[in-house]
């Protein structure tokens, strides 16, 4: 399926809002207007034709765990929710640390055709905190955004070192933000809940103190930051105010931190261990302010699979995470109380701009342009069922939630890699 | 309620119930053969994945004096096989046929994921800094002797003094004592209470001396010595000038005054040396009381003691 027409949907891509229809050809979007024509026609009535997503932070957890998920398995989770982009993080094993292992999970999303899968690199050598990273090589290799993510970098001088170095590189500083000395044994987020639980608490302040360091880091050094997964009222703070001092940062927030809060862990189901944990009432109204105020730049999942077993243990030697590249636009669209130009903006394009892909993804879609293009009926709803989840795990936390919004088509540089709802690979 | 995980999970008149019980238990054990038939034919499993002695000895003599089958799994958390999970382990050992599993643990909330994984009941003793009810039982049942209070403990004031931040012992016994009516005060340095007393039903005072001439019952909890290793106190010798219960201090108690430990004991940091020596101890009496309160709680689970039930509207 070479050339099509999407027709009959509502165009939203950052460039306005019309009812159009999109050909399709060669790859590349060839014409936007009313009543196109193709020799195929894909249906997109009722439904909101936008740049494909962008998600920023996925665990895939190939090479190392593929018990938990594959880079293919993933990416089809990815496809059907909607993404044509994917950022993996680099806690594999081994880690995303040279130019070998990056090529090679690249290679496997070629090969499973369904997202663009761009591997993240390391800070640091085995996500140790050490010693940096081949930075240069591996930002010559195609790597844009560069975090050691599941750890942040502990020492302040080799942060120093590495936002100096990074200057000449034209990458992005992904920063975990944890102070582990503050969060050793942690479980949960430290309050209420986990002082009536009993359970080791992770408090807000370890999060802080790291977004604290970087933004000045940052101010000293001029190094492009981002900020992954930001969880407290503070966080969103500081962020807000280096923003307005004109620092280079960005921010990233989950569905989870914006729709559950550390309530759930008094059910003491690991399904709801993640990290940075949830938190509270206040935290989730700080997070959606600052999405809606445009402190966060983008919706990023932590899709992070673990298989039931892992999961089946106590709360300390469960692993943390959840999955969420499926749930993200329901989530999105429920919760988050957006007009849809701003939840696009949210999911494609801003994420689209800091993965350094904005010329192939994250709209506008205009002719010419690569034609990566997700097709949802924002109000269409579907019930959360695990079993029936792409992902090689089913550690969801939505399990039985009725949600809306559901992804009909999504085509993946001019190939359609889901169509109805069911993935073609 | 077929479980007993919680103290938050059982009424005041259930804990009333339970105590009662423990009454006749208590007859039973003081008989030249202190066993009755009640759970014969009960299969009881002791599940500990942490070390503990007199808990475990305490439930599996209660088990035994009502005739019920004991069985023990024993194991370090360090040596549980790696590839089996903990819902595994359960399905394995439930399959043998269990009435109850007894469950110790060095984690909050084990005994709710077992009782999600199986259809026997679950009896906590002791998740992570959680919970311990039986203790908080057998505490309220030593102070249901020792102060004669046959029914609530309205007008009582306890004490409970340490680190209550990593106490099971104390979230259950604030639970239990605050449910019955007493007033409950914490007494500890700040870097052993938790980060948040929202909804604690307490008191908090950080100077013993200050609130001792008030109390009916000085709780006196365990102090580690990682603690100290920890910088939560500046020394276990600093504890002990502030916090520890010596004899020149116990004389600012009340006569009637009981003191009390869940042990072990560190002698020398939070008790006297001797404890025998302080006027009101009822430390040894806790663990004689453990088995007659743990006798009724199997009672009234697995026999015919009558089901414990929630208070309606509780957390």
């Amino acid at each position: 399926m070479d050339e099509f027409v999407i027709k009959g949907g509502t165009v939203i891509d950052g460039s306005g809002e019309r009812i159009a229809d999109v050909t399709v050809s060669a790859g590349r979007i060839s014409a936007i207007g009313p009543n196109l024509s193709g020799s195929q026609v894909i249906d997109a009535s009722g439904c909101v034709v936008s740049p494909g997503f962008v998600d920023l932070h996925v665990h895939l957890r190939q090479p190392g765990r593929e018990e938990a998920e594959t880079v293919e398995t993933g990416s089809r989770a990815a496809a059907l929710g909607g993404f044509t982009a994917i950022v993996a993080m680099p806690n594999t094993e081994p880690a995303q640390d040279s130019v070998a292992v990056v090529e090679q999970v690249r290679r496997w999303g070629q090969d499973a055709g369904l997202c663009e899968v761009l591997p993240s690199g390391c800070l640091t050598i085995g996500r140790a905190g050490e010693r940096m990273a081949p930075l240069g090589e591996l930002a010559a290799a195609g790597v844009h955004l560069f975090t050691d993510d599941g750890n942040g970098v502990q020492d302040p001088l080799l942060m120093r070192r590495i936002m100096e170095y990074s200057l000449d590189l034209d990458i992005v500083l992904a920063q975990h933000c944890e102070v582990s000395r503050l969060t050793t044994g942690a479980v949960m987020h430290e309050g209420c809940c986990s002082s009536h639980l009993g359970l080791p608490g992770w408090p807000s302040i370890a999060e802080e103190l790291m977004v604290h360091r970087d933004i000045e880091l940052s101010r000293l050094t001029g190094a492009r930051v981002h900020f992954l997964h930001l969880s407290t009222v503070r966080s969103v703070d500081l962020v807000r105010a280096a923003k307005a001092d004109g620092l280079r940062v960005t921010a990233e927030a989950a569905p989870h931190h914006f729709t559950l809060s550390d309530e759930m862990l008094r059910t003491f189901d690991a399904t709801y261990k993640v990290n940075p944990p949830l938190r509270t009432a206040e935290d989730i109204a700080a997070i959606k302010a600052g999405l809606r105020d445009g402190t966060i730049d983008a919706i990023a999942t932590d899709h992070a699979p673990h298989p039931a077993h892992q999961k089946e243990q106590a709360l300390d030697a469960a692993p943390p995470g959840m999955l969420g590249l499926q749930t993200a636009l329901s989530l999105s669209l429920g919760e988050l109380d957006l007009d849809l130009p701003q939840i696009i903006a949210l999911l494609s394009t801003r994420p689209a701009a800091i993965a350094g892909v904005a010329d192939r993804h994250g709209g506008p879609l205009a002719p010419g342009r690569a034609a990566n293009i997700t097709v949802f009926d924002p109000h269409a709803s579907w019930t959360v069922e695990p079993d029936r989840l792409a992902s090689k795990s089913r550690n969801t936390p939505y399990a039985g939630r009725a949600v809306r919004g559901v992804v009909r088509h999504t085509v993946l540089n001019g190939v359609p890699v889901v169509r109805d709802g069911e993935a073609l690979r | 309620m077929k479980h007993l995980r919680s103290i938050d999970e059982v009424s005041a008149e259930s804990i009333l119930s339970v105590l009662k019980t423990a009454d006749a238990m208590a007859e039973v054990n003081s008989r030249p053969i202190p066993k009755v038939p009640a759970l014969r034919g009960k299969t009881v499993v002791s599940l500990f994945f942490e070390d503990s002695t007199r808990t475990r000895l305490s439930f599996e003599t209660a088990a035994k004096r009502l005739s019920a089958d004991t069985m023990t799994f024993s194991v370090g958390t360090s040596s549980v096989n790696k590839g089996e999970s903990l819902r595994d382990t359960i399905e394995t050992v439930s399959a043998m046929g269990v009435d109850a599993f007894v469950v110790r643990h060095k984690t909050s909330g084990v005994p709710w994921q077992i009782s999600e994984w199986t259809d026997a009941s679950v009896v906590n003793a002791g998740d992570g800094w959680h919970q311990h009810p039986t203790q908080a039982l057998l505490d309220a049942y030593t102070i249901r002797v020792g102060l004669n209070r046959p029914e609530r403990f309205d007008g009582l004031h306890i004490g409970i003094v340490g680190d209550v931040k990593h106490s099971r012992v104390a979230r259950s016994d604030v639970q239990a004592f605050t449910k019955l009516g007493a007033k409950v005060t914490l007494v500890a340095p700040s870097t052993l209470l938790p980060a948040s007393l929202e909804g604690w039903p307490v008191e908090i005072c950080h100077d013993l001396d200050d609130v001792l001439p008030a109390l009916d019952v000085v709780y006196l909890l365990r102090m580690q010595i990682e603690r100290q290793e920890q910088s939560l106190v500046p020394s276990l010798r600093e504890y002990s000038t502030r916090y520890g219960l010596d004899v020149p201090r116990s004389r600012r108690m009340q006569e009637h005054a009981l003191v009390m430990h869940p042990g072990p004991m560190n002698r020398g940091v939070e008790i006297v040396v001797d404890p025998s020596s302080l006027r009101g101890s009822r430390v040894i009496q806790q663990v004689s009381h453990g088995v007659s309160v743990r006798m009724a709680v199997l009672f009234h689970l697995l026999g015919q003691g009558g089901e414990l039930v929630e208070e309606s509207g509780a957390l």
